[in-house]
């Protein structure tokens, strides 16, 4: 009796300070997976937020170098300009225009000179991330007008991370020059106005902006992108007109050179 | 879980530190190239597009 009640307590204490252990145990691997979750969530956030700007800018700055077009003259406001620059001839008839390519390929590069006077990035078929928006940046809504076409040339861009080519949309301003190069041609467009809508609002990108269904008569270009940054709540959109249209080989826009 | 992956590491303190270092890069590594473009287009910001892209 008397050697036997130590050894109950003493299974009873072990079986409780072991209930205790294991509790304390589990608390702590719950503990290190939660910190490890938060490490990896710090992770994520820096990756979308750095990383893809990094990969996404030298990325697409590569696919402009691929297309081999002639480079922008960058103009010092102290040289003199060029002769060429003044012979420009801008063209307001109806500009030649390019078949709709394959899925994912680039076929021309926006330059607005409100972002920068080196600013210069691809523009691809198709506005799916995986393929287009996220590798190659700025995408073009498959069926909507092609640069130069009768309706709306609609197109689509990160506003933040993956390269972030429509980061500055909202300092665009009516009148400002949206130059669209294609192997043969300079298109400048002007912007005409802004409006944020649901990203379900559809008729912003109808060939007549806004009135889906009429026929349009107007060559005209349209941006959209996220809004607010870092949301997908609303959409901000920015339309343009047609100013003119200069083949290639007649030099370049006065717009992009720093002429005007 | 850490304490056991120090228990079960070999060498001195220091290779054992040096050892989850690299491995911590690597796993940072993988979650760079692979992991977060895989879960990134799930992530419900982002989206650029008008008409349910």
């Amino acid at each position: 009796m008397t050697a036997q009640a130590p050894t109950t307590h003493g299974r009873r204490a072990s079986a409780g300070s072991g209930g205790r252990r294991i509790g304390l145990h589990v608390t702590g691997v719950v503990g290190e997976l939660m910190v490890t979750l938060g490490a990896f969530l710090l992770a994520f956030v820096a990756w979308q937020l750095w990383w893809t700007d990094v990969v996404g800018d030298r990325a697409q700055a590569a696919i402009v170098e691929r297309l081999d077009w002639v480079p922008v003259p960058r103009i010092d406001a102290a040289a003199p300009p060029p002769v060429a620059a003044a012979a420009v001839v801008p063209h307001r008839d109806a500009p030649p225009a390019i078949a709709e390519p394959a899925h994912a390929v680039t076929f021309a590069t926006l330059l607005v000179p409100r972002w920068g006077a080196d600013y210069e990035r691809p523009v691809s078929q198709g506005v799916d991330r995986v393929d287009v928006l996220d590798p190659l940046g700025i995408g073009h809504y498959p069926g909507t007008a092609m640069p130069g076409d009768v309706g709306n040339f609609a197109i689509s861009g990160h506003r933040t991370t993956y390269g972030k080519p429509f980061n500055r949309i909202a300092e665009l301003a009516d009148g400002d020059p949206i130059v669209v190069r294609t192997a043969d041609t300079w298109y400048v467009y002007r912007v005409t106005g802004t409006e944020i809508v649901k990203p379900a609002d559809i008729a912003v990108i109808a060939p007549v902006p806004g009135q889906p269904g009429t026929a349009p008569t107007e060559r005209l270009i349209t941006l959209t992108t996220c809004n607010p940054m870092y949301s997908a709540r609303e959409r901000f959109v920015v339309h343009g007109a047609l100013d003119y249209w200069i083949p290639t080989t007649a030099g370049f826009p006065p717009e992009i050179t720093g002429g005007t | 879980m850490y304490g056991w992956l120090w228990r079960h590491l070999p060498g001195s303190a220091w290779l054992r530190v040096g050892l989850l270092t690299i491995a911590a890069a690597a796993l940072l590594g993988a979650c760079f190239l692979w992991v977060f473009p895989a879960i990134a287009p799930l992530m419900p910001f982002n989206n650029t597009t008008v008409g349910g892209q």
